[in-house]
């Protein structure tokens, strides 16, 4: 499964670890990351990502 | 040490820095201070605290208007460690059960500095919290500049409780925007330029925030330098322009040189941006500090960065600077590369690359001169100089 980098701060969505502060259990791919999910970092949306 | 009241029964209690000159690499020639806010309500609350070895100078100007082993509330808007530094010593004089509100990010950022179990209390945008008479409401700004910024808002009061975002490094008896003038505005811009420029993005996002929010500010206090209270407005308006990164018809020429040949290259092509009408300022790398530069490239809309070749790389204070130059996200700039060298001369051509992994434009092939530049080469300077002020031109006319 594909990595996602935040554009803005870097933050990396690694799949394998999903984001389970906020809802996102590990083993989520980043396309069923909610749209509304921010990254917990800098709060920039999905959109701001670019795949690693 | 004394407290300074900034509205009723709120104080600042914060230290003046009069002695640092290199904030981790940042260049302060006229040192900064540490802000730092208390409120007397029924409930005391102590925002922020000051870097750890001027723990002291806060305790002592608290003491003067309650006994900080009376504070009920730690608000810690910004975990860095000029903030954050006093916290442990605060905390220490405190019951074990005193609630310390930070973000989310705040709360890990703290347990990793501090490896301490306080009373953490987490907040998000838009909870609230009540002192008595007055109650306060949070609002994250992550990333402006780290994870855990926030800010802390006073309606009853209008005070904003800005943390790094709105500071300057500039250390003062004066603790208003009013009482120093104008000259505040060069050390909020170096401040930006330095601290807040790759975050543009987000200051874009947070000033439309505001502004919907309609939040009334009489006071902004930032958590460095000076309190805006004559005009909160116009720092947020400069904060706003900054965030766009408009290029302006300026262009800076960096460079750094072993024998004067990059030098003399430099000052030729400067040449070129004057005659087009292009303000250009020359910066020689080990005369000029990397933040300071900074400063002058933030509202540039050309960089042209020269260096020597030494042992085959690019000269090493030229790395320093376009590392950090890297870091800060500079957008919308045309540039190009130029230098002399003796035998392999790759210095010019590595800038060129680091300047393209940037994102700058350069309409030009980076421009190499072996040894001494005679006059052919410093007519090629000129015309390197031309046609990037040419390109500007375009862009910004």
């Amino acid at each position: 499964m594909d990595r996602w980098v935040c554009t803005v701060c870097g933050y990396v969505y690694d799949p394998a670890d999903g984001d389970p502060d906020n809802g996102v259990a590990a083993g989520t791919a980043w396309e069923d990351v909610p749209d509304d999910w921010e990254c917990p970092v800098c709060g920039a949306s999905k959109d701001d990502f670019e795949k690693e | 040490m004394k407290p300074l009241e900034i509205a009723k029964d709120i104080y600042w209690v914060g230290a003046i820095d009069w002695n640092i000159r290199d904030f981790h690499g940042y260049s302060t020639y006229q040192g900064t201070t540490y802000n730092a806010f208390l409120i007397v309500d029924e409930k005391i609350t102590l925002i922020d605290a000051v870097k750890e070895e001027f723990t002291n100078d806060m305790f002592s100007r608290i003491s003067q208007v309650v006994d900080p082993s009376k504070i009920d509330i730690v608000i810690s808007n910004h975990t860095e460690m000029d903030h954050s530094g006093g916290l442990p010593k605060v905390m220490h004089r405190l019951s074990k059960d005193t609630p310390l509100y930070c973000s989310n990010n705040g709360m890990k950022n703290l347990k990793a500095h501090f490896h301490q179990e306080w009373n953490f209390q987490p907040v998000k945008s838009g909870d609230e919290l009540s002192l008595g008479k007055r109650t306060l409401s949070f609002l994250e700004t992550r990333m402006l500049h780290w994870p855990d910024s926030m800010f802390t808002y006073l309606p009853s009061d209008k005070i904003l409780f800005s943390s790094d975002a709105f500071g300057q490094h500039y250390a003062s008896l004066e603790r208003f925007d009013d009482e120093v003038g104008e000259m505040i505005m060069p050390h909020a811009a170096k401040y930006y330029a330095n601290i807040l420029l790759p975050f543009s993005q987000l200051v874009t996002k947070l000033v439309d925030q505001v502004t919907e929010m309609g939040l009334e500010i009489d006071m902004i206090c930032p958590d460095h330098g000076i309190l805006w209270r004559k005009d909160p407005g116009k720092i947020i308006q400069a904060y706003a322009e900054w965030a766009k990164q408009t290029p302006k018809k300026k262009a800076v020429v960096v460079y750094d040189t072993m024998w004067h040949s990059t030098e003399k290259m430099a000052d030729a092509m400067v040449e070129a941006f004057k005659d087009l009408g292009i303000e250009a300022r020359v910066m020689h790398i080990r005369s000029c500090h990397r933040s300071e530069i900074m400063t002058e490239v933030m509202d540039a809309g050309a960089v042209v960065v020269g260096s020597p070749t030494i042992n085959n790389n690019m000269f090493p204070t030229v790395a320093d600077f376009l590392t950090y130059m890297k870091g800060l996200k500079p957008k919308n700039k045309v540039g190009g590369a130029f230098g002399s060298y003796g035998w392999s001369g790759e210095a010019a051509k590595q800038v060129n690359a680091e300047l393209e992994a940037i994102g700058f434009e350069l309409p030009n092939d980076p421009l190499r001169v072996q040894y001494i530049p005679d006059g052919d080469s410093l007519q090629a300077c000129y015309a390197l100089g031309e046609q990037i002020g040419q390109t500007l031109l375009k862009k910004v006319e």
